[in-house]
Protein backbone atom coordinates (compact mmCIF):
# COMPACT_ATOMS: atom_id res chain seq x y z
CA UNK A 1 0.00 0.00 0.00
CA UNK A 2 1.34 3.48 -1.08
CA UNK A 3 2.05 5.97 1.75
CA UNK A 4 -0.59 7.87 3.33
CA UNK A 5 -0.69 11.74 2.07
CA UNK A 6 -0.89 12.43 5.66
CA UNK A 7 -0.18 10.79 8.97
CA UNK A 8 -0.26 11.22 12.01
CA UNK A 9 1.16 8.81 14.56
CA UNK A 10 0.58 9.03 18.74
CA UNK A 11 0.03 12.97 18.86
CA UNK A 12 -1.06 14.26 22.04
CA UNK A 13 -1.74 17.81 23.07
CA UNK A 14 -1.92 19.13 26.77
CA UNK A 15 -2.86 22.73 27.91
CA UNK A 16 -1.86 22.10 31.47
CA UNK A 17 -3.36 19.44 32.95
CA UNK A 18 -5.68 18.88 30.51
CA UNK A 19 -5.49 16.14 27.85
CA UNK A 20 -7.34 17.60 24.84
CA UNK A 21 -6.02 15.23 22.71
CA UNK A 22 -4.20 11.76 23.01
CA UNK A 23 -2.47 9.85 21.53
CA UNK A 24 -4.13 9.93 18.15
CA UNK A 25 -3.00 8.09 14.95
CA UNK A 26 -4.56 8.24 11.70
CA UNK A 27 -3.75 8.54 8.03
CA UNK A 28 -5.00 9.96 4.96
CA UNK A 29 -4.84 8.62 2.16
CA UNK A 30 -3.86 10.58 -0.89
CA UNK A 31 -7.13 11.26 -3.27
CA UNK A 32 -9.52 10.66 -0.78
CA UNK A 33 -12.23 12.03 1.69
CA UNK A 34 -11.72 11.34 5.23
CA UNK A 35 -13.62 12.53 7.95
CA UNK A 36 -12.92 13.45 11.54
CA UNK A 37 -16.20 12.96 13.91
CA UNK A 38 -16.91 13.10 17.29
CA UNK A 39 -19.23 14.59 19.66
CA UNK A 40 -18.51 18.16 21.09
CA UNK A 41 -14.94 19.05 23.30
CA UNK A 42 -13.95 15.91 21.92
CA UNK A 43 -10.55 17.14 20.75
CA UNK A 44 -11.30 17.28 16.59
CA UNK A 45 -10.72 21.34 16.55
CA UNK A 46 -7.47 20.91 18.07
CA UNK A 47 -6.41 17.95 15.65
CA UNK A 48 -6.59 20.09 13.18
CA UNK A 49 -4.70 22.95 14.39
CA UNK A 50 -2.01 20.03 14.96
CA UNK A 51 -1.82 19.02 11.54
CA UNK A 52 -2.07 22.73 10.61
CA UNK A 53 0.69 24.29 12.44
CA UNK A 54 -1.42 26.48 14.88
CA UNK A 55 -0.68 24.47 18.06
CA UNK A 56 2.72 22.37 18.33
CA UNK A 57 2.03 18.72 19.28
CA UNK A 58 3.21 17.98 23.42
CA UNK A 59 4.44 14.51 22.24
CA UNK A 60 3.93 12.12 18.49
CA UNK A 61 4.66 12.89 14.83
CA UNK A 62 3.04 14.17 12.10
CA UNK A 63 4.05 13.30 8.74
CA UNK A 64 3.09 15.04 5.23
CA UNK A 65 4.28 13.90 1.57
CA UNK A 66 6.41 11.70 4.09
CA UNK A 67 8.40 14.03 5.23
CA UNK A 68 8.40 14.67 8.95
CA UNK A 69 6.21 18.36 10.14
CA UNK A 70 6.09 17.74 13.36
CA UNK A 71 6.05 21.01 14.42
CA UNK A 72 6.33 23.77 11.98
CA UNK A 73 4.96 27.03 11.52
CA UNK A 74 1.19 27.29 10.11
CA UNK A 75 2.40 29.44 6.86
CA UNK A 76 5.32 26.75 5.91
CA UNK A 77 2.89 24.09 6.09
CA UNK A 78 0.78 26.01 3.98
CA UNK A 79 3.41 26.25 1.17
CA UNK A 80 3.65 22.51 1.75
CA UNK A 81 0.22 22.31 0.94
CA UNK A 82 -1.71 22.11 3.89
CA UNK A 83 -4.40 24.44 3.68
CA UNK A 84 -7.05 24.70 6.28
CA UNK A 85 -10.73 26.22 6.70
CA UNK A 86 -11.47 27.96 10.27
CA UNK A 87 -15.46 26.79 12.12
CA UNK A 88 -15.89 30.17 13.14
CA UNK A 89 -15.06 31.84 9.93
CA UNK A 90 -12.36 33.99 9.47
CA UNK A 91 -12.80 36.27 6.59
CA UNK A 92 -10.35 39.61 5.81
CA UNK A 93 -13.32 41.72 7.07
CA UNK A 94 -12.54 45.25 5.31
CA UNK A 95 -11.78 43.73 2.17
CA UNK A 96 -13.77 42.54 -0.80
CA UNK A 97 -14.69 38.93 -1.81
CA UNK A 98 -11.68 39.11 -4.54
CA UNK A 99 -8.97 40.60 -2.42
CA UNK A 100 -9.95 38.08 0.29
CA UNK A 101 -9.26 35.24 -2.12
CA UNK A 102 -6.21 37.54 -3.91
CA UNK A 103 -4.72 36.65 -0.58
CA UNK A 104 -4.81 32.93 -0.44
CA UNK A 105 -4.15 33.13 -4.50
CA UNK A 106 -0.67 34.95 -3.88
CA UNK A 107 1.37 31.77 -2.10
CA UNK A 108 1.45 30.27 -5.39
CA UNK A 109 1.11 33.44 -7.49
CA UNK A 110 3.37 36.25 -6.79
CA UNK A 111 2.11 38.87 -9.91
CA UNK A 112 -0.51 40.76 -8.84
CA UNK A 113 -2.60 40.43 -12.46
CA UNK A 114 -1.89 36.51 -11.99
CA UNK A 115 -3.16 36.33 -8.81
CA UNK A 116 -6.51 38.09 -8.81
CA UNK A 117 -6.82 35.69 -12.43
CA UNK A 118 -6.06 32.68 -10.27
CA UNK A 119 -8.61 34.33 -7.43
CA UNK A 120 -11.50 34.74 -9.84
CA UNK A 121 -11.29 31.22 -11.04
CA UNK A 122 -11.37 29.73 -7.70
CA UNK A 123 -14.64 31.99 -7.34
CA UNK A 124 -16.00 30.63 -10.17
CA UNK A 125 -15.50 26.80 -8.48
CA UNK A 126 -16.76 27.69 -5.34
CA UNK A 127 -19.97 29.60 -7.36
CA UNK A 128 -19.19 33.27 -5.55
CA UNK A 129 -18.43 34.60 -9.51
CA UNK A 130 -21.69 36.82 -8.72
CA UNK A 131 -20.11 38.97 -5.55
CA UNK A 132 -16.57 39.46 -5.99
CA UNK A 133 -16.98 42.94 -5.47
CA UNK A 134 -19.09 42.49 -2.32
CA UNK A 135 -17.07 43.42 0.65
CA UNK A 136 -17.05 39.89 2.89
CA UNK A 137 -18.50 41.15 5.96
CA UNK A 138 -21.84 41.51 3.40
CA UNK A 139 -21.96 37.95 2.80
CA UNK A 140 -24.74 35.77 4.22
CA UNK A 141 -23.59 32.78 6.45
CA UNK A 142 -23.38 30.64 3.25
CA UNK A 143 -21.21 33.41 1.40
CA UNK A 144 -19.37 33.34 4.39
CA UNK A 145 -18.38 29.79 4.43
CA UNK A 146 -17.62 29.31 0.54
CA UNK A 147 -15.73 32.30 0.95
CA UNK A 148 -13.79 30.44 3.69
CA UNK A 149 -13.39 27.42 1.22
CA UNK A 150 -12.47 29.57 -1.67
CA UNK A 151 -9.68 31.17 0.63
CA UNK A 152 -8.13 27.82 1.25
CA UNK A 153 -8.52 26.65 -2.45
CA UNK A 154 -6.62 29.57 -3.64
CA UNK A 155 -3.49 28.27 -1.60
CA UNK A 156 -3.61 25.27 -4.41
CA UNK A 157 -3.29 22.33 -1.71
CA UNK A 158 -2.50 19.52 -1.92
CA UNK A 159 -4.72 18.13 1.62
CA UNK A 160 -7.50 20.49 2.59
CA UNK A 161 -8.41 20.67 5.93
CA UNK A 162 -12.46 21.81 6.36
CA UNK A 163 -13.53 22.40 9.58
CA UNK A 164 -17.31 22.45 10.07
CA UNK A 165 -17.78 23.99 6.48
CA UNK A 166 -21.59 22.68 6.46
CA UNK A 167 -22.66 23.71 9.94
CA UNK A 168 -24.80 26.26 10.00
CA UNK A 169 -26.28 25.96 6.72
CA UNK A 170 -30.00 24.86 5.53
CA UNK A 171 -30.30 21.61 3.85
CA UNK A 172 -30.83 23.06 0.31
CA UNK A 173 -27.49 25.16 1.23
CA UNK A 174 -25.69 21.78 1.83
CA UNK A 175 -27.22 20.31 -0.90
CA UNK A 176 -25.46 22.45 -3.11
CA UNK A 177 -22.05 22.49 -1.54
CA UNK A 178 -21.85 18.52 -1.46
CA UNK A 179 -21.05 18.15 -4.64
CA UNK A 180 -18.92 20.79 -4.68
CA UNK A 181 -16.38 19.64 -2.22
CA UNK A 182 -16.70 16.13 -4.14
CA UNK A 183 -15.48 17.74 -7.45
CA UNK A 184 -12.63 19.20 -5.02
CA UNK A 185 -11.41 15.19 -4.93
CA UNK A 186 -11.80 14.57 -8.08
CA UNK A 187 -9.37 16.79 -9.11
CA UNK A 188 -6.87 15.36 -7.20
CA UNK A 189 -7.15 17.33 -3.47
CA UNK A 190 -7.27 14.79 -0.47
CA UNK A 191 -9.79 15.69 2.03
CA UNK A 192 -9.93 15.68 5.33
CA UNK A 193 -12.67 16.89 7.24
CA UNK A 194 -14.72 17.39 10.53
CA UNK A 195 -18.20 17.01 10.14
CA UNK A 196 -21.42 16.85 12.49
CA UNK A 197 -23.93 16.96 9.51
CA UNK A 198 -24.37 12.55 9.18
CA UNK A 199 -25.64 12.70 5.80
CA UNK A 200 -22.50 14.43 4.08
CA UNK A 201 -20.00 12.12 6.09
CA UNK A 202 -21.49 9.21 4.44
CA UNK A 203 -22.44 10.20 1.30
CA UNK A 204 -18.36 11.94 0.72
CA UNK A 205 -16.36 10.03 3.34
CA UNK A 206 -14.66 6.87 2.49
CA UNK A 207 -12.75 6.72 5.54
CA UNK A 208 -13.83 7.92 9.08
CA UNK A 209 -12.05 8.76 12.10
CA UNK A 210 -14.19 9.13 15.13
CA UNK A 211 -12.51 11.28 18.44
CA UNK A 212 -13.79 11.23 22.02
CA UNK A 213 -12.61 13.02 24.79
CA UNK A 214 -9.39 13.09 23.41
CA UNK A 215 -9.16 9.58 21.86
CA UNK A 216 -9.53 7.73 19.15
CA UNK A 217 -12.45 5.10 19.77
CA UNK A 218 -13.19 4.14 16.17
CA UNK A 219 -12.17 4.11 12.70
CA UNK A 220 -13.57 2.22 9.63
CA UNK A 221 -16.29 2.74 6.83
CA UNK A 222 -18.79 4.98 7.75
CA UNK A 223 -21.74 2.09 7.87
CA UNK A 224 -18.54 0.56 9.92
CA UNK A 225 -18.17 3.31 12.23
CA UNK A 226 -22.17 3.98 12.73
CA UNK A 227 -23.07 0.75 14.03
CA UNK A 228 -20.12 0.60 16.52
CA UNK A 229 -21.19 0.09 20.13
CA UNK A 230 -18.58 2.50 21.55
CA UNK A 231 -19.34 5.27 19.16
CA UNK A 232 -22.88 4.90 19.83
CA UNK A 233 -22.13 5.21 23.28
CA UNK A 234 -19.95 7.89 22.91
CA UNK A 235 -22.63 10.22 20.91
CA UNK A 236 -25.70 9.24 23.29
CA UNK A 237 -24.11 8.04 26.74
CA UNK A 238 -23.18 4.44 28.72
CA UNK A 239 -25.04 2.18 28.02
CA UNK A 240 -27.03 3.14 24.97
CA UNK A 241 -25.84 1.01 22.29
CA UNK A 242 -27.45 -1.96 24.22
CA UNK A 243 -30.60 -0.31 24.68
CA UNK A 244 -30.35 0.24 21.00
CA UNK A 245 -29.91 -3.27 20.51
CA UNK A 246 -32.61 -4.46 22.81
CA UNK A 247 -35.79 -2.54 20.71
CA UNK A 248 -37.01 -3.99 18.18
CA UNK B 1 -6.39 52.77 -5.64
CA UNK B 2 -6.45 52.24 -9.49
CA UNK B 3 -4.00 54.07 -11.22
CA UNK B 4 -0.71 56.37 -10.76
CA UNK B 5 -2.48 59.37 -12.27
CA UNK B 6 -3.40 60.93 -8.77
CA UNK B 7 -0.13 61.10 -7.39
CA UNK B 8 1.52 62.43 -10.98
CA UNK B 9 -1.33 65.37 -10.58
CA UNK B 10 -0.55 65.94 -6.86
CA UNK B 11 3.02 65.94 -7.22
CA UNK B 12 2.73 68.36 -10.36
CA UNK B 13 0.67 70.60 -8.28
CA UNK B 14 2.22 71.04 -5.14
CA UNK B 15 5.43 71.44 -7.42
CA UNK B 16 4.37 74.81 -8.96
CA UNK B 17 3.42 76.31 -5.40
CA UNK B 18 6.86 77.98 -4.75
CA UNK B 19 6.52 79.63 -8.32
CA UNK B 20 2.84 81.00 -7.59
CA UNK B 21 3.57 81.92 -4.21
CA UNK B 22 6.52 83.95 -2.60
CA UNK B 23 5.68 83.94 0.97
CA UNK B 24 8.41 82.96 3.10
CA UNK B 25 5.43 82.31 6.18
CA UNK B 26 3.52 80.27 3.54
CA UNK B 27 6.06 78.54 2.74
CA UNK B 28 7.90 77.43 5.92
CA UNK B 29 4.25 76.30 6.64
CA UNK B 30 4.12 73.80 3.69
CA UNK B 31 7.73 72.59 4.54
CA UNK B 32 6.73 71.67 8.18
CA UNK B 33 3.97 70.05 6.94
CA UNK B 34 5.02 67.90 4.26
CA UNK B 35 7.62 67.06 7.10
CA UNK B 36 5.08 66.02 9.22
CA UNK B 37 3.39 64.33 6.02
CA UNK B 38 6.58 62.29 5.64
CA UNK B 39 6.37 61.29 9.08
CA UNK B 40 2.69 60.22 9.30
CA UNK B 41 3.60 58.62 5.87
CA UNK B 42 5.93 56.38 7.29
CA UNK B 43 3.67 56.10 10.46
CA UNK B 44 0.78 54.63 7.61
CA UNK B 45 2.80 51.50 6.37
CA UNK B 46 2.81 50.08 9.47
CA UNK B 47 -0.03 51.31 10.91
CA UNK B 48 -2.62 52.15 8.45
CA UNK B 49 -1.53 48.77 6.17
CA UNK B 50 -0.75 46.66 8.62
CA UNK B 51 -2.73 47.35 11.34
CA UNK B 52 0.33 47.50 14.20
CA UNK B 53 -0.34 50.92 15.86
CA UNK B 54 2.74 52.47 17.19
CA UNK B 55 2.68 55.21 20.13
CA UNK B 56 6.68 55.68 19.15
CA UNK B 57 7.61 56.22 16.00
CA UNK B 58 9.84 59.46 17.50
CA UNK B 59 11.90 56.11 17.42
CA UNK B 60 12.48 56.71 13.99
CA UNK B 61 12.36 60.15 13.54
CA UNK B 62 15.42 61.11 16.43
CA UNK B 63 17.25 58.39 15.13
CA UNK B 64 17.81 60.01 11.30
CA UNK B 65 17.68 63.77 12.73
CA UNK B 66 20.47 62.13 15.73
CA UNK B 67 22.44 60.10 13.08
CA UNK B 68 22.27 63.17 10.11
CA UNK B 69 23.52 65.76 12.41
CA UNK B 70 25.91 63.75 14.76
CA UNK B 71 27.21 61.99 11.75
CA UNK B 72 28.43 65.63 9.99
CA UNK B 73 29.09 67.61 13.23
CA UNK B 74 31.21 64.81 15.13
CA UNK B 75 32.46 63.00 12.33
CA UNK B 76 32.65 65.64 9.46
CA UNK B 77 31.15 63.50 6.92
CA UNK B 78 28.98 65.16 4.03
CA UNK B 79 25.39 65.76 4.86
CA UNK B 80 24.25 64.31 1.81
CA UNK B 81 25.97 61.18 2.94
CA UNK B 82 24.74 61.87 6.45
CA UNK B 83 21.25 62.18 5.27
CA UNK B 84 20.98 58.66 3.79
CA UNK B 85 23.17 57.29 6.71
CA UNK B 86 19.65 58.88 8.80
CA UNK B 87 17.81 56.56 6.72
CA UNK B 88 19.57 53.57 6.93
CA UNK B 89 19.77 53.70 10.55
CA UNK B 90 15.73 54.07 11.05
CA UNK B 91 15.05 50.93 9.23
CA UNK B 92 18.02 49.58 11.25
CA UNK B 93 16.37 50.37 14.26
CA UNK B 94 12.95 49.39 12.88
CA UNK B 95 14.78 45.76 12.12
CA UNK B 96 15.72 45.44 16.30
CA UNK B 97 12.39 47.24 17.50
CA UNK B 98 10.33 44.79 15.07
CA UNK B 99 12.34 41.57 15.75
CA UNK B 100 11.75 41.89 19.52
CA UNK B 101 8.27 42.61 19.26
CA UNK B 102 7.07 41.19 16.39
CA UNK B 103 9.13 37.90 17.95
CA UNK B 104 7.45 38.24 21.31
CA UNK B 105 3.78 38.11 19.82
CA UNK B 106 3.05 41.38 21.34
CA UNK B 107 0.28 42.67 19.41
CA UNK B 108 -2.19 45.47 19.68
CA UNK B 109 -2.28 47.98 22.79
CA UNK B 110 0.81 45.98 24.05
CA UNK B 111 2.70 47.01 21.01
CA UNK B 112 1.68 50.23 21.26
CA UNK B 113 2.77 50.64 24.57
CA UNK B 114 6.16 49.15 23.42
CA UNK B 115 7.07 51.18 20.87
CA UNK B 116 6.17 54.38 23.38
CA UNK B 117 8.88 52.55 25.79
CA UNK B 118 11.64 52.63 23.44
CA UNK B 119 10.99 55.99 22.17
CA UNK B 120 11.04 57.58 25.76
CA UNK B 121 13.99 55.30 26.81
CA UNK B 122 16.23 57.18 23.36
CA UNK B 123 14.57 60.00 24.78
CA UNK B 124 16.36 59.21 28.36
CA UNK B 125 19.49 58.13 26.89
CA UNK B 126 19.84 61.06 24.32
CA UNK B 127 19.22 63.54 27.51
CA UNK B 128 22.08 62.31 28.94
CA UNK B 129 24.80 60.44 26.64
CA UNK B 130 27.75 62.92 25.55
CA UNK B 131 27.51 62.13 21.83
CA UNK B 132 24.10 63.63 21.11
CA UNK B 133 25.48 66.64 23.00
CA UNK B 134 23.26 65.32 26.17
CA UNK B 135 21.11 68.29 27.36
CA UNK B 136 22.23 70.87 25.27
CA UNK B 137 21.47 69.32 22.22
CA UNK B 138 23.23 69.42 18.74
CA UNK B 139 24.05 71.90 16.63
CA UNK B 140 24.75 71.79 13.08
CA UNK B 141 27.14 74.61 11.66
CA UNK B 142 25.43 76.94 9.53
CA UNK B 143 26.78 76.13 5.56
CA UNK B 144 24.95 77.68 2.65
CA UNK B 145 26.16 75.29 -0.01
CA UNK B 146 24.44 72.47 -2.25
CA UNK B 147 27.09 69.91 -1.10
CA UNK B 148 25.97 70.70 2.59
CA UNK B 149 22.31 70.07 1.74
CA UNK B 150 21.53 73.41 3.00
CA UNK B 151 19.90 76.01 1.03
CA UNK B 152 19.24 79.89 0.94
CA UNK B 153 15.95 79.38 -0.58
CA UNK B 154 13.17 78.34 1.35
CA UNK B 155 12.05 76.95 -2.48
CA UNK B 156 14.57 74.40 -2.79
CA UNK B 157 14.42 73.17 0.99
CA UNK B 158 10.24 73.04 0.09
CA UNK B 159 11.36 70.68 -3.10
CA UNK B 160 13.38 68.55 -1.35
CA UNK B 161 11.28 67.67 1.08
CA UNK B 162 8.21 67.64 -1.65
CA UNK B 163 10.40 64.91 -3.12
CA UNK B 164 10.92 62.76 -0.35
CA UNK B 165 6.65 62.64 -0.34
CA UNK B 166 6.91 61.65 -3.17
CA UNK B 167 8.97 58.69 -3.10
CA UNK B 168 7.35 58.13 -0.22
CA UNK B 169 3.80 58.56 -2.14
CA UNK B 170 5.15 56.14 -4.79
CA UNK B 171 6.59 53.16 -2.33
CA UNK B 172 3.14 53.61 -0.76
CA UNK B 173 1.50 52.35 -4.36
CA UNK B 174 3.98 49.92 -4.87
CA UNK B 175 3.55 48.95 -1.29
CA UNK B 176 -0.69 48.54 -1.73
CA UNK B 177 -0.24 46.61 -5.33
CA UNK B 178 2.51 43.99 -4.08
CA UNK B 179 1.41 41.13 -2.91
CA UNK B 180 3.59 42.31 0.63
CA UNK B 181 0.58 44.68 0.59
CA UNK B 182 -2.22 41.66 0.02
CA UNK B 183 -0.30 39.88 2.80
CA UNK B 184 0.47 43.06 5.25
CA UNK B 185 -3.52 43.92 4.77
CA UNK B 186 -4.12 40.57 5.47
CA UNK B 187 -2.36 40.57 8.91
CA UNK B 188 -3.94 43.61 9.95
CA UNK B 189 -7.40 42.15 9.07
CA UNK B 190 -6.87 38.62 10.62
CA UNK B 191 -3.89 37.18 11.71
CA UNK B 192 -4.76 33.82 12.15
CA UNK B 193 -6.64 33.40 9.33
CA UNK B 194 -3.29 34.92 7.22
CA UNK B 195 -1.25 32.46 8.32
CA UNK B 196 -3.25 29.69 6.89
CA UNK B 197 -2.99 31.17 4.32
CA UNK B 198 0.77 30.89 3.94
CA UNK B 199 1.38 34.45 5.41
CA UNK B 200 4.39 34.78 7.22
CA UNK B 201 3.37 37.01 9.68
CA UNK B 202 6.46 38.07 11.80
CA UNK B 203 8.30 38.55 8.83
CA UNK B 204 5.64 40.58 6.98
CA UNK B 205 5.32 42.73 9.90
CA UNK B 206 8.67 43.58 10.01
CA UNK B 207 9.16 44.38 6.48
CA UNK B 208 6.33 46.93 7.08
CA UNK B 209 8.68 48.01 10.38
CA UNK B 210 11.75 48.38 8.01
CA UNK B 211 9.95 50.77 5.41
CA UNK B 212 8.01 52.50 7.76
CA UNK B 213 11.27 53.19 9.98
CA UNK B 214 13.15 54.70 6.75
CA UNK B 215 10.47 56.88 5.92
CA UNK B 216 9.78 58.17 9.16
CA UNK B 217 13.65 58.61 9.91
CA UNK B 218 13.96 61.03 6.66
CA UNK B 219 11.68 63.03 8.09
CA UNK B 220 13.92 63.23 10.66
CA UNK B 221 16.82 63.58 8.52
CA UNK B 222 15.03 66.65 6.90
CA UNK B 223 14.68 68.24 10.19
CA UNK B 224 18.03 68.67 10.97
CA UNK B 225 18.84 69.98 7.64
CA UNK B 226 15.90 73.02 7.48
CA UNK B 227 16.54 73.52 11.49
CA UNK B 228 20.21 72.76 12.06
CA UNK B 229 19.60 71.99 15.80
CA UNK B 230 18.19 68.98 17.30
CA UNK B 231 17.93 68.19 21.00
CA UNK B 232 16.14 65.01 22.92
CA UNK B 233 13.20 66.59 23.14
CA UNK B 234 12.38 67.52 19.53
CA UNK B 235 14.02 63.89 18.38
CA UNK B 236 11.94 61.30 20.62
CA UNK B 237 9.74 63.61 22.05
CA UNK B 238 6.28 62.67 22.22
CA UNK B 239 5.03 65.75 19.34
CA UNK B 240 6.61 63.63 16.93
CA UNK B 241 4.80 60.35 17.43
CA UNK B 242 1.56 61.97 18.25
CA UNK B 243 1.66 64.09 14.98
CA UNK B 244 2.97 60.99 13.07
CA UNK B 245 -0.13 58.64 14.05
CA UNK B 246 -2.50 61.57 14.14
CA UNK B 247 -1.99 62.97 10.83
CA UNK B 248 -2.65 59.40 8.96
CA UNK B 249 -5.95 58.60 10.87
CA UNK B 250 -7.23 61.80 10.48
CA UNK B 251 -6.24 61.82 6.73
CA UNK B 252 -7.03 58.17 6.17
CA UNK B 253 -5.14 55.29 7.48
CA UNK B 254 -4.42 52.48 5.26
CA UNK B 255 -4.75 55.06 2.07
CA UNK B 256 -2.22 56.59 -0.48
CA UNK B 257 -2.95 60.30 0.27
CA UNK B 258 -4.19 60.18 3.73
CA UNK B 259 -0.88 61.26 5.55
CA UNK B 260 -0.88 64.00 3.22
CA UNK B 261 -4.29 65.08 3.71
CA UNK B 262 -4.26 64.63 7.22
CA UNK B 263 -0.99 66.67 7.77
CA UNK B 264 -2.46 69.77 5.67
CA UNK B 265 -5.72 69.85 7.66
CA UNK B 266 -4.06 69.24 11.03
CA UNK B 267 -1.45 71.74 10.12
CA UNK B 268 -3.71 74.63 8.91
CA UNK B 269 -6.23 74.12 11.53
CA UNK B 270 -3.56 74.72 14.33
CA UNK B 271 -1.73 77.18 12.72
CA UNK B 272 -5.34 79.08 11.80
CA UNK B 273 -6.20 78.67 15.82
CA UNK B 274 -2.97 79.91 17.12
CA UNK B 275 -3.17 82.55 14.81
CA UNK B 276 -6.92 83.92 15.75
CA UNK B 277 -5.89 83.65 19.73
CA UNK B 278 -2.91 84.97 19.52
CA UNK B 279 -0.67 82.15 19.90
CA UNK B 280 -2.19 80.49 23.33
CA UNK B 281 0.06 78.03 23.64
CA UNK B 282 -1.25 74.22 23.59
CA UNK B 283 -4.53 75.04 21.77
CA UNK B 284 -3.07 73.88 18.67
CA UNK B 285 -3.28 70.58 20.79
CA UNK B 286 -6.81 71.11 21.33
CA UNK B 287 -7.77 71.21 17.79
CA UNK B 288 -5.76 68.30 16.90
CA UNK B 289 -7.84 66.51 19.63
CA UNK B 290 -11.14 68.12 18.60
CA UNK B 291 -10.38 67.14 15.00
CA UNK B 292 -9.30 63.56 15.91
CA UNK B 293 -12.86 63.14 17.69
CA UNK B 294 -14.65 64.66 14.49
CA UNK B 295 -13.01 61.87 11.79
CA UNK B 296 -13.59 59.27 14.12
CA UNK B 297 -16.87 59.80 15.15
CA UNK B 298 -17.61 60.64 11.56
CA UNK B 299 -15.70 58.93 9.08
CA UNK B 300 -13.56 56.14 10.80
CA UNK B 301 -11.34 56.12 7.35
CA UNK B 302 -10.33 59.61 7.81
CA UNK B 303 -11.11 62.85 5.59
CA UNK B 304 -10.05 60.39 2.19
CA UNK B 305 -12.63 57.90 3.60
CA UNK B 306 -15.21 60.33 3.95
CA UNK B 307 -15.05 61.34 0.46
CA UNK B 308 -15.52 58.05 -0.70
CA UNK B 309 -18.20 57.20 1.95
CA UNK B 310 -20.19 60.32 0.56
CA UNK B 311 -19.46 59.48 -3.32
CA UNK B 312 -21.00 56.20 -2.42
CA UNK B 313 -23.78 57.87 -0.76
CA UNK B 314 -25.01 59.92 -3.34
CA UNK B 315 -24.36 57.58 -5.96
CA UNK B 316 -27.07 54.84 -4.58
CA UNK B 317 -30.17 55.70 -5.03
CA UNK B 318 -32.28 57.82 -2.57
CA UNK B 319 -34.25 56.02 -0.47
CA UNK B 320 -32.90 52.74 -0.96
CA UNK B 321 -32.60 51.89 2.58
CA UNK B 322 -28.40 52.18 2.75
CA UNK B 323 -26.60 51.77 5.73
CA UNK B 324 -24.89 54.29 7.50
CA UNK B 325 -21.07 53.37 8.50
CA UNK B 326 -20.68 56.60 10.66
Amino acid sequence: MAEPLLSVEGVSRRFGGLLAVGGVSMAVREGSITALIGPNGAGKTTMFALISGFLKPSDGIVRFGGADVTGEPAHRLARRGIARTFQIVQPFAGLTVRENIRVGAHLRHPERSAAFAAAEAVAREVGLEGLLDAPADSLTVAGRKRLELAKALATEPKLLLLDEVLAGLNPSEIRDIIPVIRSLRDRGITILMIEHVMQAVMSLAERVYVLAEGRLIAEGTPEGVAADAAVIEAYLGHGAAKRLARSP
Amino acid sequence: MKSFAPIALVIAVLTAVPLLVHSNVVLNFLVVALMIALAGQGWNILGGYGGQYSFGHAIFFGTGAYVTAILQVQYGINAWLAFGAGIVAGAAVGVVVGWLAFRAGLRGSYFALVTLAFAEVLRILASVAPITGAGVGTLVKLDLRFAALQFESRALFYWLILALVAVALVVTYAVERSRFGAWLTAVRENEDAARALGVDAVAVKLGAMVISGAITAAAGCFYVQYFLFVDSHIAYGAWISVEALLTPIIGGAGTIFGPLVGALVVKALGEGALLVTGQAPGLDLVVFGIVLIAVVGLSPRGIVGLRQQLGARFGSRRGAGEASRG
